[in-house]
């Protein structure tokens, strides 16, 4: 588990699996992100908690490079995501480079974003086998186990559209799954979802947590993120205005806007 | 205003008490204005096909002589080869040009855009008139560096058979129309689809061809049919540069046997009709396979 946020260049401290520093990007003239600095321990759950247009869903963005920073950089497993380091400059990877990084990072969606055209079973093996090169009996078989640790064994030969809203987000969390990555990052997995859907999503991710996984969440779930977070970082007008313990951050937040925001939600 | 006894009294089911409501049977609205309007439309249809039957001026005997004869079947086999190779031709173009029209590259984009907007800005009939009298303006096409080597020439007085002129006549205008259906298709492709399988490292081709056209292709084939069937119709033009297809054939025909006109009109439309209509069955069939995941 996380031992709160490690301070950045710590001598002798584990280097965190995510470190995000001077993190920018901006739509036109807007400015989404403002120098974000983060650290993501390996086996620890962050939470991204914010007022809608504060920037949270964009940094989630940049760690998988769906979004290219102006500025700064994210590091996942001590590699730049998106870019080269050399000689003193950062250079931009080819497109195969990106590619490879990516599938060390899984995403789940607020729209699940299944393929629609193809069954579950089909959902899941199509990265695994086109990608990484696993047989595909291989790729059947851990589909298989994966659906039966979200609770849909048997729907393999399922579409999408049969399915309900919080099973098809549990389809996609499996599809994420599939490509055994070393984080997971959910954008609002629970926000698309009829309220009674939402408890049978929360409940696969809080597994997740509790087996260890590495995991960034974009979540208005209050409730959830004080559960299982080991870290709540609360973003507001593009940069960090609160981070630390879910306890510290949610029930006593130093800055005004976070006060304002968690007692309307909550 | 009312009490709760009062609305079932108001509508008179209390009238009969009885009887069940809920046993009765719904009597339909009558709707006088559709038989008048069904009785009109089948008597002026049975008119028409009464006319057809009869009438000594469409000469149906003549219509069987010529159906099938040999002169005929030879201008159907053209307009089959035509349509077919610009069809492909023609779609495989239009998949590039919508490729480039969407692409980064602002060279690639607008070189796109003009020949989209000339093609379409062009009658088919001035295309094909034009590349006919290519051999006057180009007597040699080659292939290299311009105003440097080349690596290909070709005789273009060789080259240009009637059939060649008119396949890519079709073909470039033919890829015009394609390139915004398959753009379209491509465009109707949630983001979001392309998003998913970026995030699981998918590379950018296979995302492309396992992912996004698969599912372009079903906005795709319903616009992509409607195009082919103004091809085949389309190829009757190539008349007009001494290819002799279907209704070339037709026409050759009219001129050396005058009186038969009509019937030789008649049968070029009964092919036409019989080709449209079997790529319309093709269409149903792909759109079936297509529909994949959309019902059980």
């Amino acid at each position: 588990m996380s031992a709160g946020t490690p301070q950045a260049g710590d001598a002798g401290a584990i280097r965190p699996l995510v470190r995000v520093r001077g993190l920018k990007k901006s739509f036109g003239s807007h400015r989404v992100l403002d120098g974000v600095d983060l650290d993501v321990a390996e086996g620890s759950v962050t939470v991204l908690l914010g007022p809608s247009g504060s920037g949270k869903s964009t940094l989630l963005r940049c760690v998988n490079h769906l979004e290219r920073p102006d500025a700064g950089f994210v590091e996942v497993a001590g590699e730049i995501v998106g870019y080269r380091y050399r000689d003193g400059r950062l250079h931009e990877l080819p497109g195969r480079e990106i590619t490879r990084q990516r599938t060390q990072v899984g995403m789940v969606f607020q729209q699940f974003n299944l393929f629609p055209h193809l069954t579950v079973l089909e959902n899941l093996i199509e990265a695994p086998v086109a990608v990484r090169g696993v047989p595909k009996p291989d790729a059947v078989a851990k589909a298989g186990e994966l659906l039966a640790r979200v609770g849909l064994d048997g729907r393999q030969s399922a579409y999408p559209r049969e399915l309900s809203g919080g099973q098809q987000q549990r389809v996609a969390i499996a599809r994420a799954l599939a490509m055994e990555p070393r984080l997971l990052l959910f954008d609002e997995p629970t926000s698309a979802l009829d309220p009674e859907l939402v408890g049978e999503v929360l409940g696969v991710i809080r597994d997740l947590a509790v087996g260890g996984m590495s995991m960034i969440i974009v979540t208005h779930e209050i409730g959830f993120a004080r559960e299982v977070a080991d870290q709540a970082v609360f973003l507001d007008g593009g940069r960090i205005v609160e981070s630390g313990a879910p306890a510290d951050v949610l029930d006593r937040p130093g800055n005004e806007r976070a006060r304002a925001f968690l007692s309307a939600v909550l | 205003m009312s009490t709760s006894a009062e609305p079932a009294e108001a509508i008179g089911i209390t009238e009969s008490p009885h009887r069940d409501l809920a046993a009765q049977r719904v009597i339909p609205l009558r709707h006088p204005g559709r038989w008048i309007a069904t009785a009109v439309v089948v008597v002026l249809a049975a008119q028409f096909v009464h006319g057809l039957a009869t009438n000594p001026f469409y000469q149906w005997g003549r219509f069987g002589y010529w159906f099938a004869r040999p002169v005929i079947l030879r201008g159907l086999w053209v307009t089959l080869e035509v349509t077919a190779l610009s069809a492909v031709l023609g779609l495989l173009g239009g998949v590039v040009l919508a490729l480039a029209r969407l692409s980064h590259n602002p060279v690639l984009r607008t070189v796109s855009w003009v020949y989209i907007w000339l093609f379409r800005s062009v009658p088919l009939i001035v295309v094909l008139l034009i590349l006919f009298n290519f051999s006057a303006l180009y007597r040699t096409l080659s292939l290299g560096v311009p105003f440097g080597p080349s690596f290909f020439r070709f005789d273009e007085n060789k080259l240009a058979t009637e059939l060649v002129v008119a396949t890519i006549g079709l073909s470039l205008n033919e890829a015009a129309y394609a390139a915004e259906v398959v753009r379209g298709g491509i465009l109707s492709v949630g983001r979001g689809q392309r998003e998913a399988s970026a995030a699981l490292g998918l590379p950018r081709w296979y995302q492309f061809r396992r992912i996004v056209l698969p599912q372009a292709l079903r906005a795709i084939v319903p616009a992509y049919v409607n195009q082919l069937i103004g091809l085949i119709k389309g190829t009757s033009l190539v008349f007009y540069v001494s290819l002799l297809d279907l209704f070339g054939q037709v026409q050759t025909m009219s001129s050396t046997y005058p009186g038969d006109v009509v019937p030789l009109l008649l049968v070029a439309t009964a092919w036409y009709v019989i080709l449209t209509s079997l790529v319309s069955l093709a269409q149903y069939w792909i759109e079936r396979r297509l529909r994949a995941g959309e019902r059980g």
